[in-house]
């Protein structure tokens, strides 16, 4: 647990002093995608589920903060609180088709699923069509607190990645989620023992849904913006890569998968296509020789898990 | 002008025979995929964009060397079936003892670097590809017009599927596929050399979709991303029909080919997302998919 918890607090100290140096919004981005990674990497790592329509409740839910902070004038805290809970229910109904199957087939419905939500919220009024909701207010936390200062938006995302993060570690060592990693590793013999393993999964989906909503909510904050990148099964995508870079099944993985494809789709924005192309080519390679992901890798390096 | 529950019968028909055009496609797409999932355990996510290299293909025969569209039809999916062999030679053949995910993401990963490369080069406005001359015009059925190159891709797809379904169920070669699904040791020890029809299914897979994007280039445009957002109708198709069956792959595309139109003349704002309704409902009632049984 030593190196576990040295490794946690490097983590927040980097991103606690990282503003000094680094552009904030760019840190910003790098946690609620980090949170998104970290909530996919739950249900993939420990569940054994993967799901290809993560983005349906990252995205979703983003709509909903959007909408609720810039239609009707909701607090940021509580904007943040509706996008959780759609994302949740979103969650319990896509999960209550989805673990029917496993494997490829949980892949295959999710991902279908993911697009008619895509679908939805390309038609549904409330979300903007193509333009998305834009100038979407920051607001005043609980208030009294302007979240226009860069300072005041970065100490937010900084409590709820953390928090989200802590939510997620502590559910993986908890007897929960051991029973999780039971149903990845064998499904029938946690049946045999007396699980429920269609509950325990359907949980950690919804689970999953509602922190991935918070990251999306969240996100949707800080930009100021909803749009249909979000939902688009491109980011689905890119979720998954984010986590089998980091490395799978690794606590601090997702985090470090976040940053470095975050910071690869900054630096070539300006390619335009060939940030796809290298996604793939990093797909391909990781899948082929480095499966571990750099975590994982790292971990085995030290013989420590991390 | 005759009416049915309130839609004129010209709209109804077009739509429904935008809907069978459209299964066919499902219905060439999800066959091979069932074929290449049968042998290989992997859904091939590639499978997309292999349809748009189909169409690329045939669209650079056209313009650049003057092959024909009939030509096309046999060229490109050899082309693009030899780029499916090299695929599964170099990097899908190190994957089949590890978990079946890890194939999905690397099709994945594939169809994102073979999308983006045409994008780069393409952009994503679509190139027309036309008719070929023995296929323009139509035919006037009194009821509706019908467009011969319509008509061609509808019975094409069908002789297609029904012809896969022949050599797979009827012939001794497809016997050896299908032994080869259930117990690939076994039918190796009798001295079948499983590996190379392994590769040659998958090639064979790709080779379908990319016929199916030959057919597909004088109906929609060739674009890069013409594959990208049906690959994921397909899965649904695919799941709905379970992928035990041949023949239940081919039935569920078609079928779902005319419910979509049917939906674009009743209920157009659902007409996106009438699959994925049905994919949801079909999983409540038959969670193995219609012609499936869980394996």
């Amino acid at each position: 647990m030593m190196h576990q918890r040295i490794a946690l607090l490097a983590m927040v100290a980097f991103f606690v002093l990282a503003p000094a140096v680094i552009y904030p919004l760019f840190l910003m981005k790098v946690m609620c995608f980090a949170l998104f990674a970290c909530a996919f990497n739950l249900l993939i790592g420990y569940g054994g589920l993967l799901s290809f329509g993560h983005a349906m409740f990252f995205g979703f839910a983003g709509y909903v903060s959007a909408h609720a902070a810039k239609v009707w004038g909701f607090n940021p805290e509580f904007a943040i609180l509706g996008a959780v809970g759609a994302a949740a229910l979103l969650g319990l109904a896509a999960g209550l088709i989805a673990i029917r199957r496993q494997g490829i087939y949980f892949a295959m419905i999710t991902l279908a699923l993911a697009q008619m939500v895509y679908f939805f919220c390309l038609q549904a009024p409330f979300t903007g069509g193509e333009d998305g909701i834009q100038a979407v207010p920051r607001g005043m936390l609980f208030g009294f607190i302007d979240l226009r200062q860069v300072f005041n938006m970065y100490a937010l995302v900084l409590a709820v990645f953390l928090g989200g993060f802590l939510l997620i570690a502590r559910v993986i060592h908890s007897p929960f989620g051991q029973v999780l990693k039971a149903i990845r590793e064998n499904e029938p013999r946690a049946l045999s023992l007396g699980y429920d393993t269609d509950r325990y999964k359907l949980l950690a989906f919804v689970l999953s849904a509602a922190l991935a909503g918070l990251a999306g909510g969240t996100k949707s904050l800080v930009f100021q913006l909803a749009s249909l990148t979000d939902v688009h099964w491109s980011m689905s995508g890119e979720v998954v890569l984010m986590t089998l870079v980091g490395g799978l099944g690794t606590v601090l993985g997702p985090v470090v998968g976040a940053l470095v494809i975050v910071a690869m789709a900054n630096y070539l924005a300006q390619l335009g296509a060939w940030v796809t192309v290298v996604q793939g080519i990093i797909f391909v390679i990781c899948v082929l020789t480095f499966r571990r992901g750099i975590v994982g890798e790292l971990g085995h390096w030290l013989k420590k898990p991390l | 002008m005759t009416e049915i529950f309130g839609v004129p019968t010209q709209a109804l028909f077009g739509q429904l025979l935008i809907g069978l055009i459209n299964g066919s496609f499902y219905a060439l797409l999800s066959l091979g995929l069932a074929v290449i999932f049968g042998l290989l355990n992997i859904i091939n996510f590639t499978h997309g964009a292999q349809y748009m290299m189909g169409a690329f293909v045939a669209y650079f025969l056209l313009n650049q060397f003057g092959v024909s569209y009939w030509w096309a039809l046999l060229v490109a999916p050899i082309l693009v079936g030899a780029t499916g062999v090299v695929i599964e030679r170099t990097m899908l053949a190190r994957l089949y003892k590890l978990d079946h995910l890890y194939g999905l993401l690397l099709t994945f990963g594939l169809a994102l670097i073979i999308q983006g490369l045409f994008r780069h080069e393409y952009g994503s406005a679509g190139l027309p590809y036309q008719i070929p001359a023995q296929l323009q015009g139509g035919q006037n059925l009194g009821f509706m017009f019908l467009p011969n190159y319509r008509a061609w891709v509808i019975v094409a797809s069908l002789a297609v599927c029904l012809g896969t379904w022949f050599v797979i169920e009827r012939t001794k070669l497809g016997a050896y596929l299908r032994a080869a699904t259930e117990n690939p040791a076994l039918v190796q020890a009798f001295g079948v050399n499983v590996p190379r029809m392994i590769t040659l299914t998958y090639g064979f897979g790709v080779a379908l979709a990319a016929l199916a994007g030959v057919m597909a280039a004088p109906i929609y445009q060739v674009s890069p991303q013409m594959g990208a957002d049906l690959i994921i109708v397909v899965f649904a198709v695919v799941v709905i029909g379970g992928m035990g069956s041949i023949l239940g792959a081919i039935v569920t595309g078609f079928g779902l080919g005319v419910i979509e139109g049917l939906t674009k003349v009743f209920y157009p704002e659902a007409s996106n997302t009438v699959i994925f309704i049905i994919m949801a409902i079909v999983l409540m009632m038959r969670p193995a998919g219609l012609f499936g049984t869980v394996r």
